[in-house]
């Protein structure tokens, strides 16, 4: 009797339809999620503080004035510390905060409801880009206010652009963090891959002044390409080819969405 | 009366709204949740999954939810498959979920769910429907676990389903919180829902349901309505054979038995062969004791312990029926 009743809705609805009705979740999860994120102190004041400080630290307290490759100190710091903010922003906000929907059942009862399942992992990497968006130009205003910087609108264009697509990789890596640590552990994994990636990638102290050790494993690191793309943007020459750089992000990022993947779908073949 | 003490076969008829058939769920550490069983939820019933923690319950919503594939046996929801997206527009789940986003309101919560579906309840009728009325704006981290439990409970019922999960939904409640759900589960039979209820607890399924599965060890023990399940749990608790049929309906009807629980020094061998008994256990430190004529058996055992202390005769109780159903296997 009730049978009769139950014709699909979604046989009657055209395909235009449900490609606004898709796009309009989406939306909403990325408008909920970064409002969620912003509101989550803990998340926002470290995620946004611990790169500012380490900005005013070494590339404002002490800067002497001296240049590298070509550029004042505190501007080029300014490419590091943006690189260091899109990291964070991506191994806790992604990172971190998928391992724990995943451990509170959270994610299974999204799951579970009609949610487009892509729209959660682009609202979580929205937030994520929308985090370094906001932390280059506080780092930018920091720079100009106080280390004398001078920056170009064409300058902070780009690395406002390199910001939110070198977030990519690292969101990439959050989601292979997320589907194969184990939940409780997630914290503090994040910070045994955050502080050294950012270390050797040559974000803190640039790669010149680190010794030749250091030097030799910072080209299998993400962090150091996006960080030589970083002061491309202001004039300084690169270490190595710029092409290289990005064929090195593109791939990092294959790797890890490739390694997710392979997670993802073992954690479904046993649940 | 008419107790089915075995699996009935999965219903054919075409009112079967959702249905597991000869289902196995084993999971790669080798833990088998369920055991070829079959279940089958028919339009406008509320059915509940009875049994204790670990016998497979969630498990059964996991697969009927298509979040989770049978190693065996077939799964049916709108007699098709369970991870069509068509059937998640007209299905609603209530998960055991640890922690929702905190920092969300109520009130965002709700939208983001509605925003789901094509034709949403309304958000008033949403919020009046659970009895959140005045806490939309609150954040979800600063609810007590009743309201948080209703939050859960509005975004099962966002996309006005026709079908309800409810996996566990007063688990962790105090009772007045415990009987506000009920009151709106009860609500959803009215409005013409199906549901789905899992539950350890007898009196919830009792107090709730048209008809109730008993499941433990992921193996189907019993099914009927509320009245047949307490009547066979009785005529259980009363023999201490499950195989011996003829004695089940009996003793169901005898009103003499009486339930004895006391701390005694008496060996479960001596208690057997007293007059009346007919099962002992031990629980917490405490003999159980079931007994039909329980006056000579307590007679007897005062003669025989001096020592015996803490005792309480009982009618058996819906508890010691469910119990002892679940227990045999």
């Amino acid at each position: 009797m009730l049978t009769a009743s139950l014709a699909i809705p979604s046989a009657s609805t055209t395909s235009t339809n449900r490609i606004g009705r898709t796009l309009n979740i989406v939306l909403a999860e990325i408008r909920y999620e970064l409002v969620r994120a912003l509101r989550t102190r803990a998340f926002s004041l470290s995620a946004i503080g611990f790169p500012l400080m380490f900005y005013c630290l070494f590339g404002l307290l002490m800067n002497r004035g001296e240049d590298l490759d070509g550029v004042l100190v505190a501007k080029y710091l300014l490419g590091g510390y943006a690189v260091f903010g899109s990291l964070g922003a991506a191994i806790f906000g992604v990172g971190v905060g998928v391992a724990l929907d995943i451990h509170a059942g959270w994610l299974e009862l999204k799951r579970a409801s009609p949610m487009p399942p892509l729209a959660y992992i682009v609202s979580k990497c929205a937030t994520a880009i929308a985090f370094s968006i906001i932390i280059v130009c506080l780092l930018s205003g920091l720079g100009v206010a106080f280390g004398h910087v001078h920056l170009s609108g064409a300058e902070l264009a780009r690395m406002l652009a390199l910001a939110a697509f070198g977030s990519v990789p690292f969101c990439a890596l959050g989601l292979v963090m997320a589907f194969l640590v184990p939940p409780n552990s997630a914290g503090g994994i994040a910070n045994l891959i955050y502080l050294p990636m950012s270390f050797f990638g040559g974000l803190w102290i640039p790669i010149t002044m680190l010794p030749h050790a250091v030097r030799l494993i910072a080209p299998a690191l993400p962090t150091f390409h996006l960080a030589q793309l970083m002061y491309a943007c202001f004039g300084a020459t690169p270490k190595g080819a710029i092409t290289g750089h990005l064929v090195n992000l593109l791939g990092f990022t294959s790797l890890m969405l490739g390694i997710a993947w392979i997670a993802f779908s073992r954690r479904e073949q046993n649940s | 009366m008419s107790p089915v003490l075995s699996p009935t076969p999965a219903d054919t008829s075409t009112d079967v709204v959702a249905s597991l058939n000869a289902v196995t769920k084993r999971y790669k550490n080798d833990v088998l949740a369920l055991d070829n069983l079959s279940l089958s939820l028919r339009a406008g019933e509320i059915l509940s999954l009875l049994g204790p923690n670990g016998a497979g319950k969630s498990t059964a919503v996991r697969l009927l939810m298509g979040l989770s594939a049978p190693t065996s046996g077939h799964v049916s929801i709108f007699g098709r498959d369970p991870r069509l997206a068509a059937n998640r527009l007209r299905t609603g789940v209530m998960l055991q979920v640890g922690r929702a986003p905190e920092n969300l309101r109520v009130r965002e919560h709700i939208e983001i769910f509605r925003g789901y579906y094509p034709q949403p309840m309304s958000s008033l009728e949403l919020v009046h429907a659970v009895g959140l009325e005045g806490l939309e704006n609150r954040l979800f981290g600063q609810l007590s676990g009743g309201q948080k439990q209703r939050v859960l409970f509005a975004l099962a019922l966002a996309g006005d389903p026709d079908l309800v999960f409810l996996d566990e939904p007063t688990v962790g409640l105090d009772i007045e919180a415990r009987r506000g759900m009920w009151t709106q589960i009860r609500g959803l039979a009215q409005r013409g829902k199906t549901v789905l209820l899992t539950t350890h607890y007898l009196e919830e399924a009792d107090a709730l349901s048209n008809r109730i599965a008993v499941i433990a060890k992921g193996r189907l023990i019993c099914e009927g309505t509320p009245a047949e399940v307490k009547a066979m749990g009785a005529s259980r608790v009363l023999t201490s054979r499950p195989d011996a049929p003829d004695h089940l309906h009996r003793s169901a009807s005898d009103p003499t038995v009486r339930i004895i629980r006391c701390v005694t020094t008496l060996t479960a061998d001596n208690l057997l062969h007293m007059p009346g008994v007919s099962h002992v256990d031990t629980v917490d430190a405490r003999t159980v004791i079931t007994s039909s004529a329980p006056e000579a058996t307590l007679r007897e055992m005062l003669a025989l312990d001096a020592q015996l202390h803490s005792l309480d005769v009982q009618s058996p109780a819906l508890e010691d029926a469910f119990l002892a159903l679940t227990s045999l296997n």
